[in-house]
């Protein structure tokens, strides 16, 4: 199924891109690194199952998210529950099916707002220099000094605990993206930084400086499109880290609570029943790991692909 | 260098001044005080006593200089989670148990990555270079909860071998120092290969190789060296963050150390002890970051260091 959507993105792409020229343009030649690389495949067909998980997870999970039958509690795997029920009686395909569901909206939303945040403060700072890099610069070394994940734990219970109540008015879920996506923009900064900073002193930016090209063309033509490999790479590698800071925060019983279902919440309810029901800690613990290492994965096959330089 | 050094401190104490700042103001948006959650309700007389006797009944920037003038004394106060102590006391006793597990995690973490990430290098785009990347990657990404989760799984309730927690038995060591110290393996020896693969690769190495010296000893001498510069800079920090504790291995295997202050004072709102705690871990890592920039210059006799304009 996975396979299958990876060949007809392929397919789709050809006819625009390769029919036209004989020469193979560089996202071919990316393309063709890219699927060389048998981890970077096994992840993209991790991530596209779990995105499929995601999307698809009211049609896909035999149950609702809170649906129990008590009749049916603590039962080990079986054909009728795979995966087995809980000490409630949910059926734990379904639990584990909704808890990727919010481990991938969780992590798509995190990254999303530390992009927003991350990358025009590097890019403002790589730009402009001077005060604003400094400030910048600050900000970040802040950032660094502040203990990521303790600080997420702060962030959390003081929000938690009813703070800021008219700007979080979000839920449970809305919470966490927010903690998350504060305490993770800095590496994204620091890269868009770094890269413009690299980019600006290459020849072509000099030769374009030199046949006239105002700074604003410099920046939008030259600039930006050579730092965005590198950025996508780090926002798919910044996914598996938002994945794991919600199912940690959760896991500390400070995150996503019930009836939300998360797989961090799940693996820590497990650890009480563990001597018994081996099943309530091993799927979601499992699901949590197949979704972390299928986006690192596909981040590091992006990296050798499209970065080749890199190591 | 002194001057440069000089320059770092007062930017770290600085920084250390902004996060406690912004610590404390969190901490105070927070409706309520530590004496009026639920469990323990007081009376308002009691509660009015109590919040004076903290001090807590001052106006918020008053309370801020207030604690920093205490801190600077040496006095970080009294956790609000047990009274009849003192905040340093508490992490006195607490941070020798993170340490005693931290310790071992090191050693194994640092000599393990080693090997694997030497031996991957010089078997690149080899099974034996695929097996240790894919291992390191997997022990890089996958929770170290989910890996306690695993280890508790197979070693206590399967096979029965070890308890599944608790503190105090030589037994209660073995599974936190597995789960602890994979990602730290897994860091050392992705670095660990990749500065060997550069170093490998270096125009000094061809050079040694065309003088006709022994393969070993271009590999002692020439690669292994070099390529210890980079991965010692990159890998000194993870030894003051694993010194700090894990929450989820403390919280997982129930042993007392500091990492899990770190919830227990959050949730209970404990000023004291979080402020003391964000500050400890704050100062430990600007420490090490300084520290290790300036071992880089002697470790790098090509990089030099000018009035503090390698920043950031």
């Amino acid at each position: 199924m996975a396979t299958t959507d990876a060949t007809t993105l392929s397919a789709s792409v050809e006819p625009t891109l390769g029919v036209r020229r004989k020469s193979r343009t560089n996202f071919q030649l990316a393309k063709q690194r890219f699927f060389r690389q048998k981890l970077a495949v096994v992840g993209l067909v991790l991530v596209v199952l779990f995105l499929f998980c995601a999307l698809f997870a009211p049609l896909l999970a035999p149950t609702g998210y809170a649906d129990a039958n008590l009749m049916d509690a603590n039962k080990f795997p079986s054909r009728e529950f795979p995966f087995g029920t809980d000490t409630i009686g949910h059926d734990m395909v379904s639990r584990v099916i909704y808890g990727i569901r919010t481990s991938m909206v969780v992590a798509f939303s995190a990254v999303a707002l530390a992009c927003l945040i991350g990358v025009p403060l590097g890019l403002a700072a790589g730009l402009k220099g001077g005060l604003l890099d400094f400030i910048v610069l600050r900000l970040v070394e802040i950032m660094t000094a502040l203990p990521g994940i303790l600080f997420a734990i702060f962030l959390m219970s003081v929000i938690n605990s009813g703070a800021f109540k008219r700007i979080f008015v979000g839920g449970q879920v809305m919470n966490v993206v927010v903690v998350i996506g504060i305490t993770s923009w800095v590496p994204l900064c620091r890269l868009m930084r770094a890269q413009i900073l690299q980019l600006r002193e290459q020849e072509y930016v000099t030769a374009a400086r030199s046949i006239g090209a105002t700074e604003y063309r410099v920046a939008v033509s030259h600039l930006l499109p050579n730092a965005v490999p590198p950025l996508i790479i780090a926002i798919t590698l910044a996914i598996p880290a938002a994945i794991f800071a919600e199912a940690g925060l959760s896991f500390l019983g400070i995150g996503i609570n019930e009836p939300v279902p998360s797989l961090g919440k799940m693996v820590s309810d497990s650890r009480q029943y563990i001597q018994l029901y081996w099943h309530l800690g091993l799927f979601p613990s499992l699901a949590i790991a197949l979704a972390v290492l299928g986006f690192a994965f596909l981040g590091d096959g992006l990296r050798d692909a499209l970065d080749p330089r890199q190591i | 260098m002194a001057r440069y050094i000089i320059g770092r401190l007062i930017s770290l104490i600085f920084v250390l001044l902004v996060v406690s700042f912004i610590a404390f103001t969190l901490m105070h948006a927070v409706p309520g005080g530590p004496f009026d959650t639920g469990e323990r309700r007081l009376p308002e007389a009691t509660r009015q006593a109590q919040l004076h006797k903290y001090g807590l009944d001052k106006s918020i920037p008053e309370q801020y200089v207030r604690y920093i003038w205490a801190v600077l004394h040496g006095d970080f106060g009294v956790p609000f989670q047990s009274p009849n102590d003192t905040v340093l006391g508490l992490i006195a006793r607490a941070w020798p148990v993170t340490i005693r597990i931290g310790v071992p995690t090191i050693i194994i973490s640092f000599t393990f990555g080693t090997i694997l990430g030497f031996i991957a290098a010089l078997r690149q785009n080899t099974w034996v270079d695929y097996t240790v990347t894919t291992v390191a990657t997997l022990g890089l990404t996958v929770p170290n909860f989910v890996v306690a989760t695993w280890l508790i799984l197979i070693l206590s309730t399967q096979l029965g071998w070890v308890p599944t927690g608790g503190w105090g038995e030589p037994k209660n060591y073995i599974m936190p120092v597995i789960a602890y110290s994979l990602a730290p393996t897994a860091l050392v020896a992705r670095y660990v290969r990749v500065s060997i693969l550069e170093a490998l690769h270096a125009d000094h190495v061809r050079t040694a190789r065309a003088k006709g010296l022994s393969e070993q000893r271009v590999l002692r001498h020439h690669v292994a060296r070099n390529a210890m510069i980079p991965a010692t800079t990159v890998l000194l920090p993870e030894i003051p963050n694993i010194l700090t504790g894990s929450i989820f291995i403390e919280s997982v295997f129930r042993i007392p150390g500091i990492g899990r202050f770190f919830v227990t004072s959050t949730t209970s709102r404990d000023y004291p002890m979080i402020l003391a705690l964000v500050l400890l871990v704050a100062a430990v890592w600007g420490l090490t970051y300084l520290i290790t920039d300036i071992l880089y210059t002697i470790l790098d006799p090509r990089i030099r260091i000018g009035g503090g304009s390698m920043r950031g």
